[in-house]
């Protein structure tokens, strides 16, 4: 029997780790924002159909960028977790925190134990009472978790992204202030105009009863944001 | 276990049936007659008319075990989703839990497939579970729903009723059920109106109540010592509302005003 190449381990999670961010470089960005009203979710995305921002529970939202049959699993992952926990204690018992470990588990020992890993990025966010509850997770493609504070960016332009709303964002912005900012941020990072129609666009809206999830579709956002066609 | 894709599809109960089953209620098993059954408390009547802008949902807030009152403040009318409610008369524990799964089935569809179901699809989904139900039925846990939704495609209000084995029949009007529901049923009979409007529609649906309450002992009246008033809901194309309870309340005062003139 002919023995496997000996490959180390630092080399193998190094070329794992190119793969993954090649793949996630390809897609399109995200950015989330925290504000006034709640927290802001901004993706390109030409399609109205396949979404890459979707509600979790009452406080709770996710974001993929990357690979969309990757994403689109762990999204309904994170439904079900949801729902079952919500149903087997109760509704203020599912949280942000706890998902997004899930996930964080989960992808660290696909990349760590699989050929190929993930190519995905997502945000885990939960809308608190008062802004200073917000909480916004980004998790990589390695299971890597990381806190921010008040806005994130994933996908492609991921780093442009950050480096210009590090010197731009401001709290308690409201919500047309964030969509402003972030279509400049995303024509910033691309060259490129926003089209209205090219955006997916969601909020928790933190004064909203009940499940805070809200999306806005094309005619909201142009009303909302001068600029925008 | 997170990431487990041995279940790839939108329904909540199938998804617990594989992966906490005991969080649903399996006493197919237990072969009990309803006579060995301890008594348990019982929500009693419930009903739905339609009216000019959609439907209005509502029932009593009494469980009675036997000839005890078991609470006084149930809640048997529930909000399902945006366009829809359930209100649901029988065994007062399996009724809730029933209620709840259904509400979890319905957003949980929602979630994953980024649209409501039909409500022709929940209303076909809520018999399903209602079979489910069918071997504890048999055995004396007897749980019976009226489902209405605003079915935004045709522009109408809908009331469904079911049979303990999960029939499912459509109602063109009205509809009661539990204890009372034959008492409700012959009020409605006489002072429906197709074309009445939403004050009208509550009238009669509390109406309705008072009369079953009159005639049935485990059906609650309004209660002006304790302020316990009959749940009342509306659901239109505009989605569900609450009515509150100080309309309520003056409804309920003004039928005891006039039947007291009556006298």
């Amino acid at each position: 029997m002919a023995l496997p190449f000996y490959v180390s381990p630092e080399q193998m999670m190094q070329d794992k780790a190119e793969y993954a961010r090649k793949g996630i470089a390809k897609g399109k960005s995200i950015i989330a924002l925290a504000g006034k009203e709640g927290i802001l979710l901004v993706a390109e995305n030409p399609s109205s159909s396949l979404n890459k921002i979707s509600e979790i529970y009452d406080r709770i939202a996710f974001a993929g960028a990357g690979k969309y049959s990757e994403f689109e699993n762990l999204r309904k992952a994170g439904i079900r977790y949801a729902d079952m926990k919500g149903y087997a204690y109760g509704r203020e018992d599912v949280t942000a925190k706890s998902l997004a470990n899930a996930y964080s588990q989960s992808i660290g020992s696909i990349f760590s134990q699989e050929i190929k890993p993930l190519e995905v990025e997502i945000l885990v966010v939960e809308v608190g009472e008062t802004a200073a509850q917000d909480e916004v997770y980004r998790i990589s493609f390695d299971g890597a978790i990381a806190d921010e504070r008040g806005y994130a960016a994933i996908g492609g332009q991921a780093d442009e992204l950050r480096l210009y709303l590090k010197d731009k964002y401001e709290e308690a912005v409201a919500l047309d202030g964030s969509l402003e900012l972030a279509v400049k941020a995303l024509e910033a990072s691309t060259n490129q105009k926003v089209r209205a129609a090219n955006l997916e666009v969601a909020i928790l809206d933190r004064d909203h009863p009940g499940r805070k999830f809200r999306r806005f579709t094309t005619p909201d956002l142009v009303s909302l944001a001068g600029d925008l066609e | 276990m997170f990431l487990d894709l041995s279940y790839g599809g939108s329904s909540f109960c199938e998804l617990l049936a594989g992966r906490l089953p005991s969080l649903l209620s399996r006493w197919d098993n237990l072969r009990l007659s309803p006579e060995d059954m301890p008594p348990l408390p019982k929500g009693t009547t419930v009903l739905a008319l339609k009216y000019r802008e959609g439907v209005v949902i509502a029932g009593d807030r009494q469980a009675t075990e036997g000839t005890q009152i078991a609470t006084r403040r149930i809640e048997k009318v529930f909000k399902a989703d945006q366009h829809s409610a359930v209100a649901i008369a029988g065994v007062a524990g399996p009724c809730l839990e029933l209620a709840r799964l259904f509400q979890t089935e319905l957003e949980h569809y929602e979630k994953l497939e980024g649209v409501e179901l039909s409500t022709e699809g929940k209303a076909n989904k809520l018999a399903q579970m209602v079979k489910m139900n069918f071997p504890m039925a048999l055995q004396g846990l007897v749980v019976i729903p009226i489902f209405v939704g605003y079915d935004l495609k045709r522009d109408e209000g809908k009331i469904y009723k079911y049979d303990v084995t999960g029939g499912r029949f459509e109602e063109a009007d009205y509809h009661a059920t539990g204890s009372g529901g034959g008492h409700a049923r012959a009020t409605m009979k006489k002072v429906y109106r197709a074309d009445a409007d939403e004050a009208g529609a509550i009238q009669t649906a509390i109406d309705s109540l008072f009369d079953a309450a009159d005639e049935d002992i485990g059906t609650a009246g309004p209660d002006f010592v304790r302020g316990i008033f009959p749940t009342v809901k509306t659901v239109t194309s505009r989605g569900i509302v609450d009515v509150e309870d100080e309309r309520v309340r003056a409804v309920c005062q003004s039928i005891v005003e006039g039947r007291s003139r009556s006298h």
